[in-house]
């Protein structure tokens, strides 16, 4: 299962290494990456693949969540197939 | 991989444009739980809607989490509940009772099911259960009840409509410590369907089958949202970008509905693709016709834009699912969008602006408080208009209408969360109390003649 994790906040040195660090240490593994700096604003969209994840989506998104709200940024994670619903006929 | 803005997309319409799904109705059938006593027919229904319904609450909480997608409201239709107490008339609120318990185990915010389809005929059994309707409200929290006065097919019951203004005048008296709050769960219809999961109205027909899960969408904040970026197009462009919008809406509505099917045991029934507004800002059907170009909703023109939105939500909507149902338009109940609640309370909209706009979208008077010394006989005549409306033109109306014990024209009524809070608005003061007297039943229209 993939799911899309998306980082957005004030742009600061360390985000992209603890993000992923976090994301390793849950067995997650980063299949595609980009970032950019949109209106001063921090933007990275990662697809994930949770095919081996050591545990749950929801469980990882927690830790995701706590870790964004530590550094400042909000980190989101959804399942694919939302985007998959909404922009792919 | 999905575009930078395709994903911000997604991520925005849930941050700042009130993006959710609105309910997951489970439907369930009671028909197996028909006894001969009330208190063995209650005791099973309970223990059916426990037993389908265990895990409803966490399954919708798991796809929230995962899809990122808030889901505001879990629910639960049942088989109408006349059809289970024909043998113990008199006793029917033992089985509300058990109902309202069933959803406080399960953890839902509403049950719908306290419904009669009278439609036709009204049998003895369905007369009795009816008229318990006012004591069942009463007496439970989150059970909704309504009933089918008239259909296309079988002509309007004129009896019904008569004793539903009287039920809902108990209803009202009943709950009067809490303004007549009853009457907000209590909904009349004309051509009223099977696998509508919105509350009050929704119940679980007999043509469905054992245990159903519909889904509600919602976002007129996404479709306001959308509109906002175009100053001064055409009527064409902007019924272009609202259908694009409810797609996307309601494939989101699609995905959920298909995955919590699949995780309860249950079978997928439809998506309905209303635009269901709430009470807090950004959140309302009254402001996307505003940003359509009305000074304010009830204005002249205003019928017209809704008709357009809601023609281009169903456009949008029908290619986006593979079984559309329930009541699918744009609802415009009163005390539920911030921008109806304002207009009425500057007069810009009176309840003759709102049943013309019922011709053109879903579903009818909706959550309209009224002067509480309204005649019985006028709040019948009102659903009568509706159902007229209904009848004539094949489609679903509805009346949900608080007559606030105690209050008049110039006051208001708070009945909080999604329910909102409403103007009390003023009624003809013109009767039809010996036309309702009457009684007996209108004729189904030559139209209903197809075969």
């Amino acid at each position: 299962m993939k799911a899309i994790v998306t980082v957005i906040g004030k742009d600061k040195p360390g985000i992209i290494a603890k993000v992923s660090t976090c994301l390793a240490e849950n067995n997650v593994n980063i299949e595609d990456i980009s970032q950019t700096i949109m209106q001063g604003n921090f933007t990275m969209i990662m697809q994930c693949g949770f095919e081996n994840a050591s545990t749950s989506l929801i469980e990882i998104k927690g830790r995701l969540v706590e870790l964004g709200e530590k550094i400042g940024v909000s980190i989101h994670v959804q399942h694919e197939d939302i985007f998959n619903a909404m922009h792919k006929i | 991989m999905f575009s930078r803005k395709e994903i911000l997309e997604t991520i925005d319409m849930v941050e700042k444009e009130h993006f959710d799904v609105r309910t997951i109705t489970m439907g369930i059938s009671l028909l197996p739980c028909i006894r001969d006593d009330a208190k063995t027919t209650a005791d099973l229904c309970y223990d059916r809607i426990c037993k389908k319904a265990e895990k409803i609450v966490s399954v919708a909480q798991d796809l929230e989490d995962e899809f990122g997608v808030p889901i505001i409201n879990k629910r639960v239709s049942i088989t109408p509940a006349s059809l289970l107490t024909s043998s113990f008339c008199g006793k029917e609120v033992v089985l509300a009772k058990a109902l309202d318990k069933a959803a406080k185990t399960v953890g839902v915010d509403f049950l719908g099911g306290y419904s009669a389809l009278v439609q036709k005929g009204m049998t003895s059994y369905e007369k009795s259960f009816i008229e318990s309707i006012p004591e069942a409200l009463a007496v439970t929290d989150r059970m909704c009840s309504s009933v089918n006065v008239g259909s296309s097919k079988a002509g309007i019951n004129m009896d019904a409509v008569g004793l539903m203004g009287k039920i809902i005048k108990q209803t009202a008296e009943l709950t009067k410590d809490r303004d007549g709050f009853g009457c907000a769960k209590l909904v009349v219809f004309c051509n009223a369907v099977e696998d509508n999961p919105f509350m009050a109205g929704a119940f679980h027909g007999v043509g469905e089958g054992e245990t159903v899960i519909n889904v509600g969408v919602s976002g007129p904040g996404v479709v306001h949202h959308a509109l906002k970026s175009m100053k001064g197009a055409s009527v064409e462009d902007i019924a272009e970008t609202i259908k694009k919008t409810a797609f996307k809406i309601t494939r989101t509505g699609q995905l959920i509905a298909k995955e919590a099917s699949k995780r309860l045991s249950a079978e997928f029934g439809i998506v309905d693709l209303s635009l269901a507004p709430t009470p807090v800002m950004g959140d309302s059907v009254a402001h996307i016709l505003e940003e359509i170009g009305l000074d304010s909703v009830g204005g002249h023109g205003t019928t017209a834009a809704l008709a357009m939105l809601n023609d281009a939500v169903k456009k949008g909507g029908v290619m986006a699912s593979s079984n559309v149902g329930g009541l699918s338009g744009a609802f415009i109940p009163v005390s539920e969008d911030i921008g109806m609640i304002r207009a009425a309370e500057k007069g810009a909209i009176t309840l003759s602006k709102l049943e013309a706009m019922t011709c053109v979208c879903s579903v009818g008077i909706d959550m309209v408080a009224v002067p509480g010394d309204t005649p019985a006989t006028t709040l019948s005549g009102m659903i009568a208009d509706e159902a007229a409306i209904g009848m004539i033109n094949n489609k679903t109306t509805a009346v949900r209408v608080i007559p606030v014990p105690g209050k008049g024209v110039g006051e208001s009524v708070e009945f909080g969360g999604l329910l909102g809070s409403a103007p009390i608005m003023a009624v003809s003061p013109y009767g039809c109390k010996a036309f309702i007297e009457r009684g007996g039943r209108m004729p189904a229209p030559i139209h209903s003649n197809k075969n």
